[in-house]
């Protein structure tokens, strides 16, 4: 290919998702959906546009799932991942068992021979981590029992990818003995003897793990202090390339690696810059991915034996929905939680096409078994979020935590005069305040869990998506007076704002900020009520600090006092000047220039302390300099 | 025209039968402001730029608030602290405020027989308020004895309404130049001068 085709495809793909997926998220469908339909349009059975590029474009943008674990890692510290241990091995263990059973029991009953039955079971068990991660996160419920659940399932076939990988040259036909080769291919080490290998992955684990400690934190240091931000930027994806490769040469997932890498450098100082580096590059690429998995849709074959795959696809999602959905059960989620696990997750995973390829190389399905099979999981991929739709609108109001209450709210005019969206710690400080002031308050929480135990609490409480505006007009935003947005994500929050300002403009909306990039875009987009989550907490803790150095308990109170007037002051300053926001690369460049403005607002600023009036010097240089004492000033 | 500013402090009106009323009777026209000090400052930190030029803005400064422990509400006293400055309210250079009316407009729950030297207070509401007036007169303003309403205790709602009544009219005729504030200096209290009686203080 040359460079023009080359850009002429980039230019396809760019186009085809920055058409499509405004459109998705206007129409609420998610960006996943946004891309896969993109996909759909360009690829050979709509426009055509690929040429012969797709496989290729698919095998670069799986490195972006490789990337967004490793920022999962950066965003999940050591013990939280502890924490998980139990969901992760034992929902997680019993789902790939279980739901491998299944299908492989499905598969021997269809006329497969049992070791291609087993190959089949063990591929169609995995789930797409790109795809549900990126769709949970969206509708802010990863955070909630089931998205947890789900994240701990995907984790565990993540891991479990190294077995299958090494069991599936066994299962080839006898007499068809290839030596163990991954799915990319050889690796180094598979000459090896089996301890060998076994010393050569403890080795490279026990390499990133102490290299992330104790080698990553200097070096990313001397990097940081050239102070140019596109070497940092190389060393980051340097790292992530390199661990990828580390992995992929000793047979393990690259993806598992950057994820251990990740949770290595959770703690580390420079978890932000890394974060906010690799962001860009993953997000395109999983959009690539996304793209690409959706131009990959053969619908030649659907359409030749259109039955045999849409049974494919619908008999898969319901066995694994099923599994899912009792496991869930059997895991003490709540009905809608386990419904929100099984919904999820019941998709095959894009592993699924390395694996069925590498099935074919090694003689263990026939491509007439294949081709179905493949066709097969792309659409289970492309109807995930269709399907989370489904149970979002259809199946939660109906079953588990309904919308609203059964219960009719004791008071009469159920709108309440606040509504509150979102009731996490931020949320719930706000209502239990003006609950214990004798305000009547509604909320509207999308964790059904919490849902249930405010509800038994005595609250009105609406369940669902706050951005939805049927869900805020049940919930009384008509007749309220005000709204708390206290969501998790400022995507969320900015895309309520939006709604609230349509459909109910007398709602005055006050607004939780994350940091000063929000509190611009929510002043930019109207809203005069901002409140940036940390700055409070931060300022009360500076002035404890100004305390423990000696400074008086008060003076320390009004220097802080005056701070927070003074920077909210500087945020809303900046606001009028900073409409230039294209000429940023990142949101992180963004910070670092707007904390540079800030700093310049903190030196033009005479004096924190202006309490000029309890200063007797000026007093005492006039009593001194004149014969005539001026008098009884206020402390004389 | 004169410019009236009324400085009103109470740390809880929502508790007030008193100021309530007295502020529904605020007349809504050119020429009258209502600071509410409470209200804008409810952490004490008082925005000085802004109360300065609030005072360099009017004529007559109106104080209103209730009599709490014989003075003010505590942040009318940080008002003074951190507004009357030395350089500007007061002091060689402090000129600021010269030739303005001072008033304080006070509502007290014993009657005005308390507030004597024989009474259950021991002193006259002038003399408690001895130290605002030298604090006027320090900053060179003119001191006008203290618009008292007294016994607010055991007023009925009626009653109220009259006192409420009589302080929007008293505020207009402020603003209208139609109050004698010199001659009025000379009366224990505004009240008694707008009756024309002398109080038993006077000589």
């Amino acid at each position: 290919m040359n460079d023009g085709g080359l850009l002429l495809q980039a230019f396809v793909y760019l186009a085809a998702a920055v058409i499509a997926v405004p459109v998705a998220q206007r129409l609420g469908l998610g960006s996943v959906l946004g891309y896969l339909l993109a996909g759909v349009a360009i690829g050979p059975f709509a426009l055509g546009l690929l040429g012969t590029g797709g496989q290729d474009v698919m095998h670069v943008a799986e490195f972006g799932v490789v990337m967004m674990l490793f920022v999962i890692g950066l965003e999940l510290q050591p013990a939280l991942l502890w924490r998980l241990r139990g969901p992760i091995l034992g929902l997680g263990g019993l789902q790939v068992l279980v739901s491998t059973v299944v299908l492989a029991a499905a598969a021997i009953a269809l006329g497969l021979p049992v070791r291609g039955a087993l190959a089949v079971g063990m591929t169609l068990s995995l789930s797409s981590t790109a795809i549900v991660l990126q769709s949970l996160n969206e509708r802010g419920v990863l955070g909630t029992a089931g998205g947890q659940s789900a994240f701990a399932v995907l984790l565990f076939q993540d891991i479990a990818v190294i077995p299958m990988l090494a069991i599936f040259p066994l299962l080839a036909a006898p007499g068809a003995v290839v030596a163990a080769a991954d799915a990319h291919g050889e690796t180094v080490v598979s000459h090896l003897p089996a301890w060998g290998q076994t010393l050569a992955v403890l080795a490279a684990v026990g390499l990133v793990v102490a290299g992330g400690r104790f080698v990553l934190g200097p070096v990313l240091h001397q990097i940081a202090r050239t102070r140019l931000r596109e070497i940092f930027t190389a060393a980051t994806l340097l790292l992530v390339v390199g661990i990828a490769l580390l992995m992929s040469a000793v047979g393990l997932s690259p993806a598992l690696g950057t994820f251990l890498a990740g949770v290595v450098l959770a703690n580390s100082e420079f978890r932000h810059e890394l974060e906010s580096d690799i962001d860009p590059f993953k997000g395109l690429l999983l959009g690539l991915f996304f793209i690409a998995v959706g131009a990959s849709i053969d619908f030649g074959l659907i359409l030749e034996q259109p039955l045999v795959i849409i049974g494919l696809v619908a008999g898969i999602i319901a066995a694994k929905l099923a599994v899912l959905l009792v496991l869930g059960r059997a895991f003490r989620l709540s009905v809608d939680q386990a419904l929100l696990l099984a919904f999820a997750l019941p998709q095959v995973g894009e592993f699924a096409f390395v694996l069925f390829s590498f099935a074919g190389q090694q003689g263990v399905l026939a491509p007439s078994i294949t081709g179905p099979l493949v066709a097969a999981v792309a659409l289970s991929m492309a109807v995930t979020p269709l399907l989370l739709l489904v149970n979002e609108r259809v199946i939660q109001p109906r079953t588990g935590t309904r919308v609203a209450a059964s219960r009719p709210p004791d008071v009469a005019d159920e709108g309440g005069t606040v509504l509150i969206a979102g009731f996490g710690a931020f949320g719930a400080t706000v209502g239990r305040l003006l609950r214990a002031s004798g305000v009547h308050t509604t909320v509207l929480d999308n964790d059904s869990d919490r849902v249930d135990l405010l509800r038994r609490m005595g609250l009105t409480v609406y369940y669902g998506d706050a951005t939805r505006h049927d869900l805020l007009h049940a919930a009384g935003a008509a007749r309220a007076r005000l709204i708390v947005i206290a969501l998790d994500t400022p995507e969320r929050t900015l895309d309520l704002v939006h709604t609230v300002r349509r459909h109910f403009p007398q709602l005055t909306i006050l607004a939780r900020a994350f940091d000063w990039q929000d509190a611009h875009d929510l002043l930019h987009a109207g809203v005069a009520n901002v409140y940036r989550d940390t700055l409070d907490t931060s300022l009360r803790l500076g002035s404890d600090a100004l305390r423990l150095l000696g400074v008086r308990a008060y003076r320390a109170h009004r220097a802080a006092q005056r701070f927070l007037k003074h920077d909210e002051e500087s945020v809303r300053e900046l606001t009028g000047r900073r409409d230039d926001r294209g000429t940023y690369a990142s949101a992180a460049r963004q910070r670092i220039e707007d904390l540079e403005r800030m700093f310049e607002a903190d030196r033009a600023e005479p004096a924190l302390d202006r309490d000029a009036g309890w200063d007797a010097e000026s007093l005492r240089e006039e009593a001194r300099s004149g014969p005539i004492a001026s008098g009884n000033g206020p402390r004389m | 025209m004169l410019r009236v500013l009324v400085q009103f402090a109470h740390p809880a009106l929502e508790r007030s039968r008193v100021h309530r009323r007295l502020l529904a009777h605020l007349p809504q026209r050119e020429g009258i402001t209502l600071n509410d000090l409470y209200e804008t400052y409810p952490d004490f930190d008082i925005d000085v730029p802004r109360e300065q030029a609030l005072l360099t803005a009017h004529d007559i400064v109106v104080f209103q608030h209730p009599f709490f422990w014989y003075s003010t509400p505590p942040l009318l006293k940080q008002w003074e602290d951190l507004v009357l400055v030395h350089g500007w309210a007061y002091g060689r250079a402090g000129r600021a405020l010269r030739g303005k009316q001072v008033l304080h407009v006070i509502s007290a729950g014993g009657r005005e027989e308390a507030y004597q030297h024989d009474g259950l207070n021991r002193f006259t509401m002038r003399e408690l308020l001895a130290p605002l007036e030298q604090t006027a007169y320090l900053c060179g303003m003119q001191w006008t004895p203290p618009y008292v309403i007294h016994g607010t205790h055991r007023m009925s709602e009626a009653q109220i309404e009259d006192e409420a009544v009589r302080y929007g009219g008293l505020l207009a005729d402020l603003c209208d130049a139609r109050v004698d504030l010199r001659a009025a200096a000379r009366y224990p209290t505004l009240n008694r001068a707008l009756a024309g009686v002398r109080g038993e203080g006077e000589a």
